[in-house]
């Protein structure tokens, strides 16, 4: 017995509200991050993530103000991503509660910043955020590339380069979206996730696609992800994080139960 | 009413110690600071620390608060946690080594790479999530906390192994290191209790219900 793999729900925040859409269309709304936050707590999440999805910096009050009411009373490791540019975003997440931040395209504009990020604040707060999507024409060999807005932007830069150097400029973890599959419910992009978890000795954590608990299953035992990440099927309740555990741990799977 | 100091130098998740704190022991005043006179007339005191070992000892020192911690350390119950572990330890090899406060003898060293585990899958550095709390020597910060409970780490450098007596817990990974030990009146652990949710506050209580003594 050993290190559990970790079940990460996430919330994606839009203007104070829980929203999830499938590929960035079709916002639904999940309810107040605070109380579904205190619900993920109580049914066993090992850690929760918030994507502040809101556009415009005017709003940027409303994420913090979420983890401070979050980190009052919930105490597990929280992540928040989203409109991370500069160090003093970063020093006011840690401030109102957070325990890492997740940074995205920030790092794709100045890769320096994960470098003094992780300088300023340490390896183990900094975590990457990689969109990758399959490039490759059919019939050739597998290749990933990084996408910027939502999956709509390419930037020609290779997934596995990108998370081997964020990993050499001090990022200590990453957190793996497939763009391909985000929204899709049709399970983790499994070769992509394992490509990155064998080039990389960060944990990684695998996101976008869960649509059954089996998928969260092959995710780590096929995708070698050291953490599954998923939104849509525990915020409208078709399961439960100890639901998805029980599952995990009955396919042999080491969980926090 | 009862005081706790959290030992504020600029490094440390804070935020989150405090309202442990204050959720494990709603009676206790809760004192976040870098000032020495009011972290010597505390009852307890915390020393929390996040990041990298040189940033943090050039931290305590600039703060001015290697003396006061060594003070501290001759009487008062202290709790180190993560990186204040092993700044109370003597050397650390990160950052190149490290000089530490050289409180408990001992020194802080890496993970090997390319370790793996029973399934042969690689261990990945930083050691990140919850993993078991082997108790081994009876110790007051773990009353009714349950055999192998699991507890939230986040760290690439660990205490190398010491003395047994002085060890209170161990993790695998996949060599058992010293999560937990206990020095005088000094306990130091290597997850973060503050975010470990129930067993966690329950070690902060029991800590604040500890005289240093027992």
């Amino acid at each position: 017995m050993g290190l559990a793999k970790r079940i990460i729900p996430c919330l994606d925040v839009d203007n104070g509200r829980v929203v999830k859409g499938v590929q960035f269309v079709d916002i639904r709304d999940a309810g107040d991050p605070v109380e579904v936050a205190r619900r993920y707590d109580r049914e066993g999440a090992d850690e929760i993530t918030f994507l502040d999805i809101t556009a415009t910096s005017d709003n940027r009050d409303t994420i913090v103000h979420v983890i401070e009411q979050v980190a009052d009373e919930v105490f597990i490791p929280l992540t928040v991503g989203g409109g991370i540019r500069e160090l003093a975003d970063i020093s006011r997440m840690l401030k109102a509660g957070a325990d890492k931040v997740g940074i995205n395209s920030a790092a794709i504009f100045n890769p320096n910043f994960v470098k003094e990020a992780a300088a300023r604040f340490g390896s183990q707060c900094i975590v990457v955020a990689i969109d990758a999507k399959a490039v490759n024409k059919p019939n050739e060999p597998k290749r990933w590339e990084i996408f910027t807005h939502g999956g709509r932007r390419p930037t020609g830069i290779d997934a596995i380069e990108w998370a081997i150097k964020m990993v050499n400029f001090g990022a200590g973890e990453i957190l793996l979206t497939s763009m391909d599959r985000d929204g899709t419910k049709i399970g983790f992009d499994l070769e992509l996730t394992r490509a990155i978890s064998d080039a990389v000795e960060v944990p990684v954590i695998a996101s976008g696609g869960v649509g059954t608990l089996d998928h969260l299953v092959e995710g780590v035992t096929k995708g070698k992800a050291d953490a599954v990440l998923a939104a849509s099927i525990f915020h409208f309740a078709e399961f439960s994080i100890g639901e998805a555990k029980q599952h995990m741990q009955n396919n042999g799977i080491e969980v926090r139960l | 009413m009862a005081t706790v100091a959290v030992i504020d130098y600029g490094m440390g998740n804070i935020h989150s110690i405090e309202k442990a704190l204050k959720t494990a022991s709603p009676d206790t005043s809760i004192i976040v600071t870098a000032d020495k006179n009011t972290i010597l007339s505390a009852d307890h005191v915390v020393f929390p620390g996040v990041g990298a070992i040189r940033d943090c000892m050039l931290a305590i020192h600039n703060a001015g608060l290697d003396e006061t911690i060594k003070q501290v350390a001759k009487n008062k119950p202290l709790l180190g946690i993560c990186i204040g572990m092993q700044a109370l330890l003597t050397h650390s090899d990160e950052n190149g080594g490290v000089k530490c406060l050289g409180i408990i003898p001992g020194n802080s060293v890496k993970f090997p790479s390319n370790s793996k585990d029973e399934h042969n899958n690689k261990l990945k550095i930083p050691h990140m999530g919850w993993n078991e709390v082997i108790q081994g020597n009876e110790n007051p910060l773990f009353m009714d906390i349950k055999q192998n409970e699991r507890f939230y780490f986040v760290h690439s450098y660990h205490a190398e192994k010491m003395n047994d007596e002085h060890v209170s817990a161990t993790t695998n990974y996949p060599e058992p290191f010293p999560c937990a030990i206990k020095w005088k009146n000094i306990v130091a652990v290597q997850f973060h209790p503050e975010k470990s949710q129930h067993a966690g506050l329950q070690l902060l209580k029991n800590f604040l219900n500890w005289d240093g003594q027992s």
